[in-house]
């Protein structure tokens, strides 16, 4: 496996983090957290392939390659990973529309209820 | 039977759920309390199964044969099962306060406290890296749910908001590292990680899974810089979460640093580094945490700023990696629990009855007994004073601190007891019986976030709500007074986890009963005596001599710096918490 696949996770992480370190809007917030979260994905899915295997799907009528299979663990983490994911976004859009409501703004350089 | 304390809440709460608009409130709140009085009976049977040792439980009945297997575990021993008992009872007691207290809260109140219950108990009892994350994620997400709880006070949807992000993105940090550590090893259980990683060695890829996993539970820990969400979340949540808040849940960040130091990366990261690194951080946390809670005078803020100066003490004693600190930063922990509960549950009748937390708005006006009582005591008990638990656990932390070889510990200890014990006592003098002068309001409003959105008043306090913060606050002081044996070197004893998880092999080892010595009377003594001082000046400081007030002065700028970086911006938090993971990563570089 090339190196290209752990640069790729490492940069969505780190970009996700600036992304929400430099945000001007909430939604951009919320979102640049699923991008540093996609990171994550792009790094268990790394851990486990390898080239030319075949997907982890194993029947009776399936006989095992010699090459071997991906690691259907790492898969597993990711569906997790993502089910979390789906959650958290949608908690966290939501409380974003709230924000905006109650605030009337969704700029966090504005928000100025919580200091100290 | 070890799996009994995390399925009983998640089942209460499918149940709540599903017919909790069905039954009137009172029955989904029976409910609820139910399945928590249930989870306690169980996590009790539990710790008293442990006896000297652990016990382990194969979901499933996926047992290992020679070591290897694909089964995930839970594992319970004196500490964690410990940990579950006393999330159950907090639980129970803020169940009990909220009966009178939220007069409208919907069905789904319950159910969230339920899989909140249930997350913390899967985490303390999880022996699988993974199901940790997961369990974390899931008390996370419950966590954001109720800081944000009142979706109509602004406040709060922007607490959780950055509760949120913070902590998700601490959370995916730690999933990195678990990955990172996967790779390396091929294993997610803490006992197989551990011993693939003994005959393995350190690497930089292996410091690497380290800091990322521990960053997640390090800002669920609220150690500086991790720490800013903290307040903000404390101060807008509602205050029978702020006592699940404060009382357990950041405590757990700490634990599951601790555990997994100790069961997977105790035999190849050198303990004298961990120790040096977390050293510093914990006298950092304390030391933040201490001069901000005496600034503070919104009393939720000034709560949670005490409880991240108390997480400083714990992380100190704890980090010692010895036996007698980690025994004496749990019984703090546990008495601090009891105590930081029972102020924040009295803080919300307060709230309850006057609609504000404000220590200036509040000047004088809680007639009564009842509650200034409380608060001294409260205030008292959080200063050291002996013989109530958080003096016990704060001098046995102080001895074990001093036998290490680091000196100035007393003075730690005594500072950050005397500021935060001093900063509550002021708030019970003010509150109580209105002394000192009338505190202006014409200095400028330099704190905000005062708003958790006033409930519907009651004409007095009822008897539940009375009786839960009478009883946390008995217990947090009791556990002075009773000989408690801790298990400490069955936690830190990393390959009899593994030998026991993975090969069966029950391990006991001996316990340390607590006690209190001469010099933790005379520490104890000398802390509160400070806090009754710092409180006076406070409220009196302008009688005090020029001299003093000058060099108070010259100090402002120094702490208007510090106070500007509480924000309130979520992209500052976590521009800080990149900042914290780099530094962490450096100062652990030396341990290759």
């Amino acid at each position: 496996m090339s190196y290209l696949a752990y640069a790729v996770a490492a940069w969505l992480f780190l970009a996700g983090g600036l992304g929400i370190a430099r945000s001007r809007h909430l939604v951009q917030t919320v979102v640049a957290l699923s991008v540093a979260q996609s990171g994550t994905y792009v790094l268990l899915l790394a851990v486990g392939f390898q080239r030319g295997a075949s997907a982890p799907i194993f029947g009776a009528g399936t006989p095992l390659k010699a090459s071997g299979v991906v690691d259907p663990v790492v898969q597993a983490m990711t569906l997790t990973d993502i089910v979390v994911s789906a959650t958290v976004t949608a908690l966290l859009a939501a409380l974003a529309i709230q924000v905006a409501k109650l605030h009337g703004t969704a700029d966090p350089d504005e928000l100025r209820s919580l200091r100290g | 039977m070890l799996a009994l304390p995390i399925v009983i809440p998640l089942l209460a709460a499918a149940v709540l759920l599903g017919v909790g608009r069905l039954v009137p409130r009172r029955a989904g709140d029976a409910i609820a309390a139910t399945a928590a009085v249930g989870t306690a009976g169980f996590a009790y049977a539990v710790l008293r199964g442990t006896g000297d040792g652990r016990v382990v439980a194969w979901l499933g009945g996926w047992r290992p044969h020679g070591g290897r297997g694909v089964g995930i575990p839970l594992v319970g021993d004196q500490v964690s099962a410990g940990i579950v008992l006393l999330t159950a009872l907090l639980v129970l007691a803020a169940l009990v306060y909220g009966w009178r207290y939220h007069e409208d809260v919907e069905a789904h109140y319950p159910a969230l406290m339920m899989l909140f219950l249930a997350g913390m108990a899967g985490f303390a009892l999880s022996g699988d890296l993974f199901d940790m994350f997961v369990f974390f994620e899931l008390m996370g997400a419950v966590a954001y749910a109720l800081t944000g709880f009142k979706i109509e006070d602004p406040g709060a949807v922007q607490g959780g908001l950055n509760f949120g992000v913070i902590n998700s993105l601490g959370a995916y940090l730690t999933l990195v590292g678990i990955g990172l550590l996967y790779a390396r090893t091929g294993r997610l259980g803490l006992a197989p990680l551990g011993e693939a990683l003994r005959g393995h060695g350190a690497d930089p890829l292996v410091l690497a899974g380290f800091v990322c996993v521990v960053t997640g539970f390090l800002v669920k820990a609220a150690l500086v810089p991790f720490h800013f969400w903290l307040a903000d979340a404390h101060a807008v949540a509602p205050t029978p979460v702020c006592v699940l808040f404060s009382g357990i849940m950041v405590e757990l960040g700490l634990y599951g640093v601790l555990r997994v130091y100790t069961t997977v990366f105790g035999g190849v990261l050198a303990a004298g580094d961990v120790r040096r690194t977390f050293l510093v951080l914990g006298v950092l946390t304390a030391a933040v945490g201490a001069v901000m809670c005496v600034a503070q005078r919104n009393l939720k803020r000034l709560l949670a700023y005490s409880t991240i100066a108390h997480m400083g003490l714990f992380v100190v004693a704890a980090f010692l990696l010895t036996a007698d600190g980690l025994a004496g930063a749990v019984t703090y922990a546990a008495a601090h629990a009891g105590v930081k509960a029972a102020l924040f549950l009295t803080v919300g009748m307060l709230l309850n009855r006057y609609g504000t937390v404000d220590e200036h708005d509040l000047y004088g006006r809680a007639r009564g007994w009842g509650v200034p009582l409380l608060l001294l005591t409260g205030a008292a008990a959080l200063s050291g004073l002996p013989p109530f638990g958080p003096g016990l656990g704060k001098a046995l932390s102080e001895d074990a601190v001093t036998a290490a070889g680091y000196g100035w510990s007393p003075v730690l200890f005594v500072a950050v007891s005397a500021l935060t014990g001093g900063a509550v006592l002021r708030a019970a003098l003010r509150v109580g019986f209105g002394a000192g002068p009338h505190p202006s309001h014409a200095r400028g409003a330099e704190e905000t976030g005062g708003g958790e959105e006033t409930e519907v008043p009651l004409r007095r306090i009822p008897a539940t709500m009375a009786a839960a913060t009478v009883a946390l606050l008995a217990g947090g002081m009791v556990i002075g007074v009773v000989p408690w044996p801790v298990r400490a070197e069955t936690f830190l004893d990393g390959s009899g986890y593994a030998a026991q998880v993975l090969h069966g092999a029950r391990t006991g080892m001996a316990a340390h009963v607590t006690h209190w010595t001469a010099t933790g009377v005379a520490y104890g003594l000398a802390s509160s005596v400070l806090a009754v001082g710092v409180a006076l000046a406070a409220l009196y400081g302008p009688v005090l001599p020029a001299a003093v007030r000058r060099s108070a002065a010259a100090l402002r700028p120094a702490f208007l710096v510090l106070r500007r970086a509480h924000s309130g911006h979520v992209g500052d938090y976590v521009a800080w918490m990149l900042l914290g993971v780099t530094i962490l990563a450096a100062s652990l570089v030396t341990t290759l």
